[in-house]
């Protein structure tokens, strides 16, 4: 039996999705077997960054219907061994679906995948609701901001009054220029104030978007910061008890090379 | 964690208010309370404690936040009070 993980933010626009491609297609480098299913109904981005838009002909909802059955409602990736997605809807909306729906659905996708990563839509109802309803683990994205931060805590609160207990917290968009500065809360800040188990940290990388143009998750091309983020976390999520490095070395290097121009005394 | 460490280390940039406005909000989030009754326990807690202790009122911080249990490790939502005692009444004892 797999395991269901959903990953959600409240807050739109926080890499939730980035988040979803990029963790996925790790864990299927892993030598795992992963769907990806698109919870957002009726604005399904996944299949986007995942680059499979072209290849959409079945989707959740006729599997949900039995328009189709289980099977003809994946899509297989073919760059990988065992990666599958499950796209959203597009032109239907949250309602049509039903949390006992969907947790009937991963749980039948849970027998055949050893992950099923599940994009919840932003907000709190009802798609929320369905993208939460058959998940064992949740893993909150945020942003060094006070709305997103505001929203994650309301998110996890929510997690936990659905017995999704010990949410973790994976911070996107990380700037340590600004943090540098004291111009951007860093990672302490915010793990002191929603109190969760943290993840891990991504930078704000500009390999993303280009990431995202190509609709080839940067996790593949390992070189890039957001890339090599998410692999440690992929790694940790397998259980593995990684220390918070590759960001740490990173910084140990600019650290350096600051040093080396002259712009940090010591 | 270095990492923490190092990215503990900032000076006092707009981060700061960002922190404290973030606090302030959860608060009332968390709770679905007013200040007001944020405010009116506070006094009360401040007329209990004070039969016994004597504290610096100035100093007192009361917060509503989240923990883990030790039980399960299960988060849940907690009220923190920091009183700071300048002394024991004697007399009471």
């Amino acid at each position: 039996m797999g395991e269901v993980i959903v990953i959600t933010s409240g807050k739109g626009g926080v890499g939730k999705t980035t988040t979803t491609a990029n963790i996925g297609t790790g864990l299927a480098l892993e030598g795992k077997s992963v769907v990806l299913l698109d919870a957002d109904i009726g604005l399904r981005n996944l299949d986007v960054v995942m680059g499979l838009e072209n290849r959409i002909v079945y989707d959740l909802v006729d599997v949900v219907e039995k328009t189709c059955r289980l099977k003809q409602g994946l899509i297989k990736d073919k760059r990988f061994p065992n990666l599958f997605l499950m796209p959203a809807a597009q032109t239907k909306d949250k309602s049509a679906v039903t949390p006992e729906q969907m947790m009937e659905l991963t749980k039948n996708l849970a027998e055949e995948f050893d992950y099923v990563l599940v994009d919840s839509p932003a907000g709190i109802e009802q798609g929320f609701k369905n993208a939460i309803a058959g998940a064992s683990r949740s893993i909150v994205v945020t942003t060094p901001e006070v709305s997103a931060v505001r929203d994650a805590d309301r998110i996890i609160g929510l997690l936990e009054a659905n017995d999704l207990k010990n949410p973790q917290l994976l911070i996107n968009r990380i700037k340590l220029e600004m943090v540098k500065r004291g111009d951007m809360m860093n990672i302490d800040d915010i793990v002191d104030i929603l109190a969760i188990d943290l993840l891990g940290v991504v930078p704000d990388d500009e390999q993303i978007v280009i990431s995202t143009n190509r609709g080839e998750p940067a996790i593949v091309d390992g070189r890039s910061l957001a890339g090599q983020a998410y692999k440690n976390i992929v790694k940790r999520i397998l259980g593995d008890n990684l220390p918070f490095m590759s960001l740490d070395t990173d910084e140990g290097l600019i650290a350096k090379i600051a040093r080396v121009f002259g712009f940090v005394k010591k | 964690m270095e990492l923490f460490k190092f990215f503990g280390r900032s000076g006092g940039g707009s981060k700061d208010i960002a922190k404290d406005r973030l606090q302030l909000l959860l608060i009332h989030d968390r709770a679905n309370v007013s200040p007001q009754f944020l405010e009116m326990m506070r006094g009360d807690l401040i007329d209990v404690i004070s039969d016994y202790i004597e504290i610096d009122e100035s100093g007192l911080d009361i917060k509503l936040t989240r923990t883990k249990r030790e039980r399960d490790g299960a988060t849940v939502p907690a009220l923190v009070a920091n009183i700071p005692i300048r002394k024991m009444k004697e007399k009471i004892r």
